[in-house]
Formats: C-alpha cells, sequence, structure tokens
C-alpha cells in the first residue's frame, strides 16, 4: 500500500511541476511585454521599460521561472502590484473565505445527496429513481450562474428572504445560513448531480452482489441488510468522487463569488487576472492546483484505507 | 429520419444489406440504422433533439420572428416587466428582450460548436497516435493532460482570456485547445483496445501504412466513443462560452448573448428580473437539451 502510495504522490508531484510551467509560460511569456500588459497602450517604452526591470522580467526565462518557483516554495509570494502587500497573506486570506463556503455546501449536500442516490438505488427503475437521476443530470449541466441567477431572483429579490450579497459570516449559526446559503446552492446543484449519481450506482452494484443475496437469503431483518451490508460496500467509490469534486468546487467558486460578491479565492483569480495582477494570478492559481492534488491524494489515500482488497493486496 | 423498418424480422434488413453493392458498407450501414432505430425510441434523445432542433433553427432564422431589432433602442420606457408591447418587458437601454432573447442563440450555437470542433479534430490526432504508437510521446502526452486536468476548465479559461484578451476568436481557441488533451484521452484508450484486434493485423500483413491503419482502419471503428465525448464536450462548451461571457471575458457589448445579458442585467435584478430571468431560462433548457442528447446516444451506444 505504501508503495501505491508513493507512487501516486511522486506522481502527484511531477504533475504539479509540469503545472507550474504551463502557468509561467501562460503568465510570463504570453503576455509578450508584462511591462506593456500591466501600464497599457498609452504608456511610453522608457516606462515599460523602467516596469519591466523593476520587477526583473527582462532577465533570462529560466533564471526567472527558477527564482519564482524557489520563491513559492519558501512561501515568499512577492508583493500585488495594485495592493501592495505580500501575495501570500492575500492569498490565504480569500482562501480561508472561500473554505468556509465551500466547507458549508459540502456539509450540507454531502448528505443530503448520498441520501437521495441510496433511496434512488433502492428504487431502481421507479419513479423516485427517475426523478431523481434526471433532476440530478439537469443539475449538473447548468453553469452556476444561471442557477446563481434563479435562486437571486426568488429568494433575494422576489421572496426577500435572503440578501443578494454576501459576507463572511460571524459566528452567530444563523448568520452562516443568512449569508452562505445562497452562494452555496448553485456549488450544491453541481456537487448533488454527482455524488447521488455515484452513491447510486454504487448501491446498486452491491445490492445485486452475492454477499447480499446470501443476507437476505439468511433472513436478515432489510433494515440490517441496507445498514451493514449494502451501504458499507456502497459508499467508498462516493468518497473519491467526494474529494474530487471537491476540486471542481474552487472553479465553481470564481463564478459564485462574482455573482454573490464574496471575497473568496475564486474572486481573487478573476479579479487579478482581469487587472493583470501578475504575481497574485500566478500563486493562487498555483495555491488552487495543489489544493486539487492534494484532495485527489486524499481521495486515493481513504480509498486505500477504507478498501480491504486494496489494503491487502498492495 | 428512415423510413420505419419492419422491427419483428431483422434478417430481412441483413440480407437487403448484403445483397447491396458492398457487403462490408451493407453491414456498417444495417448497424447505423440499428443505432438511428434505437436513437429514434430513446424518450431521453427525442426530447433533447427536439429541444435542440428548437434552438438551432431559433439561431437561423430569429430574423423572421423577432418583433423589434434585438439591439435597437426601441423603447423610451426602460427596465419594463413583461407586457403585450413587450412579451418578456425591455432592458436597461429599452431594447425589447423577447427579440434578444431569440436572437441570442445564435452567438452560443456558433462559439460551442467551433470550439467542440477545433477540441475534437485535435483530441482524435493526438489520440490516435499517442494510442498507436504509444512508448516515450504517449507518457509525455498523458502528463500534460493531467497537468491541464488539474485546474477547472474555467479558470484556464480565466488566465488565458484576461492575457490575451477578450474575444469570440480567443474564447473558440482557448475551449478548443483545453477540449483537445480530453477528447485525446477518450480517442486514446479506445485505439488501445481497437490495435489488438485481428482486423489491425490483418491490415498490417497486407503491408498497409500506419496512417492508413490509423485513419482508415480503426477509425471508422471508434465513431460510438468520438459521438458520444462530441456530445458531452458541446455541453461544456456551452456552458464554458456562456460563463466566459457572464465574466465579462467573452462575447462583448451589443450582442444579445445571453451569458453576457444576464452579466448585465444582473445589476437591475431588484427592479428587473425580467432581463436576466427570461436567458438565463433560454440558457439552460439548450444546455439540458444537449445533455439528454448525449445521454440517450451513451445509453444506446452501450446496449
Amino acid at each position: 500500500m505504501s508503495r501505491f502510495l508513493a507512487k501516486r504522490l511522486v506522481l502527484a508531484f511531477v504533475t504539479l511541476f509540469c503545472v507550474s510551467i504551463i502557468l509561467f509560460l501562460v503568465a510570463q511569456v504570453m503576455p509578450g511585454d508584462v511591462g506593456r500588459a500591466i501600464l497599457g497602450p498609452y504608456a511610453t517604452e522608457v516606462q515599460v521599460r523602467a516596469l519591466d526591470h523593476q520587477l526583473g522580467v527582462d532577465r533570462p526565462l529560466l533564471e526567472r521561472y527558477s527564482t519564482w518557483l524557489g520563491g513559492f516554495m519558501r512561501g515568499d509570494w512577492g508583493n500585488s502590484f495594485l495592493l501592495h502587500r505580500p501575495v501570500a497573506a492575500i492569498a490565504f486570506d480569500r482562501l480561508y473565505n472561500s473554505l468556509i463556503l465551500g466547507g458549508f455546501a459540502l456539509l450540507l449536500i454531502v448528505p443530503t445527496s448520498i441520501g437521495f442516490g441510496v433511496l434512488a438505488a433502492l428504487n431502481y427503475g421507479k419513479w423516485p429513481d427517475r426523478v431523481i437521476s434526471v433532476a440530478g443530470l439537469s443539475l449538473i449541466a447548468l453553469p452556476e450562474f444561471v442557477t446563481g441567477i434563479m435562486v437571486l431572483v426568488i429568494f433575494a429579490v422576489e421572496l426577500g428572504w435572503l440578501p443578494a450579497s454576501s459576507h463572511v459570516p460571524s459566528v452567530n449559526p444563523l448568520d452562516w445560513f443568512r449569508q452562505l446559503l445562497l452562494p452555496s446552492i448553485p456549488l450544491m446543484f453541481v456537487l448533488f448531480g454527482y455524488i447521488s449519481r455515484m452513491a447510486r450506482t454504487g448501491t446498486i452494484e452491491s445490492l445485486r452482489s452475492n454477499y447480499v443475496r446470501t443476507a437476505i437469503l439468511k433472513g436478515l431483518p432489510r433494515r440490517t441488510v441496507i445498514w451493514q451490508h449494502v451501504l458499507r460496500n456502497s459508499l467508498l467509490p462516493t468518497i473519491t468522487v467526494i474529494s474530487v469534486q471537491t476540486g471542481y468546487l474552487v472553479g465553481g467558486l470564481v463564478v459564485t463569488e462574482t455573482l454573490f460578491n464574496y471575497p473568496g479565492i475564486g474572486k481573487l483569480v478573476l479579479d487579478s487576472a482581469v487587472q493583470h495582477d501578475l504575481p497574485v494570478l500566478q500563486a493562487t492559481v498555483l495555491l488552487v492546483a495543489v489544493l486539487y492534488m492534494a484532495l485527489t491524494l486524499l481521495a486515493d489515500v481513504l480509498y486505500t484505507l477504507l478498501n480491504p482488497r486494496v489494503r491487502l493486496a498492495a | 429520419m428512415p423510413a420505419p423498418l419492419p422491427a419483428e424480422r431483422p434478417g430481412e434488413i441483413l440480407d437487403a444489406g448484403l445483397k447491396s453493392a458492398s457487403e462490408l458498407s451493407g453491414l456498417a450501414s444495417g448497424r447505423a440504422r440499428e443505432v438511428l432505430r434505437a436513437l429514434w425510441r430513446s424518450k431521453t434523445f427525442v426530447i433533447g433533439a427536439a429541444i435542440v432542433l428548437f434552438w438551432v433553427l431559433d439561431a437561423i432564422f430569429w430574423p423572421l420572428f423577432v418583433p423589434y431589432d434585438p439591439e435597437g433602442l426601441v423603447s423610451p420606457a426602460t427596465l419594463q416587466p413583461p407586457s403585450a408591447e413587450h412579451l418578456f418587458g425591455t432592458d436597461d437601454l429599452g431594447r425589447d428582450i423577447f427579440s434578444r432573447t431569440l436572437a441570442g442563440a445564435r452567438p452560443t450555437l456558433t462559439v460551442a460548436p467551433l470550439a467542440t470542433a477545433i477540441g475534437v479534430a485535435g483530441g482524435i490526432l493526438v489520440g490516435l497516435f499517442t494510442g498507436f504508437y504509444r512508448g516515450l510521446a504517449d507518457d509525455i502526452a498523458m502528463r500534460v493532460v493531467d497537468a491541464l486536468l488539474a485546474f477547472p476548465l474555467i479558470i484556464i479559461a480565466v488566465l488565458v482570456i484576461s492575457i490575451l484578451g477578450p474575444s469570440i476568436t480567443n474564447v473558440i481557441l482557448v475551449i478548443g485547445i483545453v477540449f483537445t488533451p480530453i477528447v485525446a484521452r477518450t480517442v486514446r484508450s479506445a485505439v488501445l483496445v481497437e490495435r489488438q484486434r485481428e482486423y489491425v493485423a490483418a491490415a498490417r500483413l497486407l503491408g498497409n501504412s500506419d496512417l492508413y491503419i490509423m485513419f482508415v482502419e480503426i477509425l471508422p471503428n471508434i465513431t460510438g466513443p468520438i459521438a458520444v465525448e462530441i456530445t458531452i464536450r458541446l455541453g461544456y462548451a456551452i456552458f464554458t462560452s456562456a460563463t466566459l461571457s457572464f465574466l465579462a471575458l467573452g462575447i462583448q457589448q451589443p450582442s444579445p448573448d445571453w451569458g453576457l445579458t444576464i452579466s448585465i442585467g444582473r445589476v437591475f435584478l431588484q427592479t428587473a428580473p425580467s432581463e436576466v430571468l427570461f436567458p438565463a431560462a433560454a440558457l439552460a433548457t439548450l444546455i439540458v437539451g444537449v445533455n439528454l442528447i448525449a445521454d440517450g446516444l451513451r445509453q444506446v451506444l452501450e446496449e
């Protein structure tokens, strides 16, 4: 098992290395002239050269890349062009806000979607299954800003129950719901589709297995069969999907945080991209990739720990 | 749609196919006919196809149906709720929302299919070559795919477009390029299965060139997974291009594009929700329609 995980860890690092190269090329090489990209078309040539030198972008590419990556690993992410503050402080501040929003969404939606997925599987082929499957598929497909706009119109404008733009909540649990419920709904819709589908497939598979048939034929009560035999085995693949979808959350946050004016990392990525704040952009996107990799790895570890077949085979 | 065939006598269809000019093409068209019939019977596919057909026809023929110029300032009263004169109301500049919603299908249905076409063409090329030859190039290509998949698509798009500048061409290119490795992965795994088959070995023994084997022998045999991938990608392309328009990184004013309209209209959400509601509903139906097609196709081809 440890060999399998070591291999996964090495692969993750190789992938992250590729990511950092792609990211560096996109942010530093594609604009052609970094100074010009920041100052815009009306700056003089002298101003552009001066800024290029100040930022160090007139040095050779390889040197710039190693300086940047070295700095990133030491936690020195440079200063924001616009805010003139250390990037690391801004990024972790925003990441914390996003974790609150994302965590809130996950906390509500994971049990709900697993419940509905299992319900669909237990009613395989009947109307609850059809309704849950079709709803899940449609909800995955809809862009977050479309569902976000719909809930805004209904709950913030027509009914006026919740605010149209959200802040980081205070410690009061009621405030959590007030601030976070609307922006997390578009995220929950997408997650619901994936998680409930996995839970459904897993449950259907274990319902068809020999050990469940044995348990039923042995005369165990239905409740015991489902809780002791079906659910335990069917939720394994669901765990993997949850951690992979947590990576998706980061992308979804770009849209929902923009729509609801929530100060999280997704909005930071978008704002720094639009304002050409390259140090912030590079660092936050790489941070997102690291986070995503870590979550995928965590999924693998959990899967191996929980699945005796993988655990014992290796 | 083909004429309904007597389903209870499948042998007859096969015979008819064999008697035609070429036995092989007869069999192939027999299989295609079978798939088409199964699709026609699939409720999921038919509903999805009907919805998408509606929007495609609308994207082509909207000038015949719109009561007003979608980009014209046709009413002095802005942000009006729906009325007899303006079915969906008017927007912040006094444009007719009904006309704009109808006309908004065209930009979406131009960008998304073009982006999908680029991604599918590139993906087929890369997938065929890496799957057929394997080796170091394959390993490197797959690492790059993993690296690209480590970002949510929307973050790559935001990154690249903010640097290249927002334009329709950039949106099409970025989505197409990001789709390439994803499609390549699907094609590659299909090629890996096919290259083990006897017909590939036979084609080799006959002395056919690698290119001939890849494009004439293997490619026609993996059209199933490619067709499914195309429909799935199309859905994502619509999703992504609309999201980019919403983030003001895609199609620009005064286009009636749905994502863009929602982005502008959300400022006036409190007073005039109809400016965002109708384009949002239009976009939602189109995307669900494409996904129903993808789902129906997958079910039929997997049978």
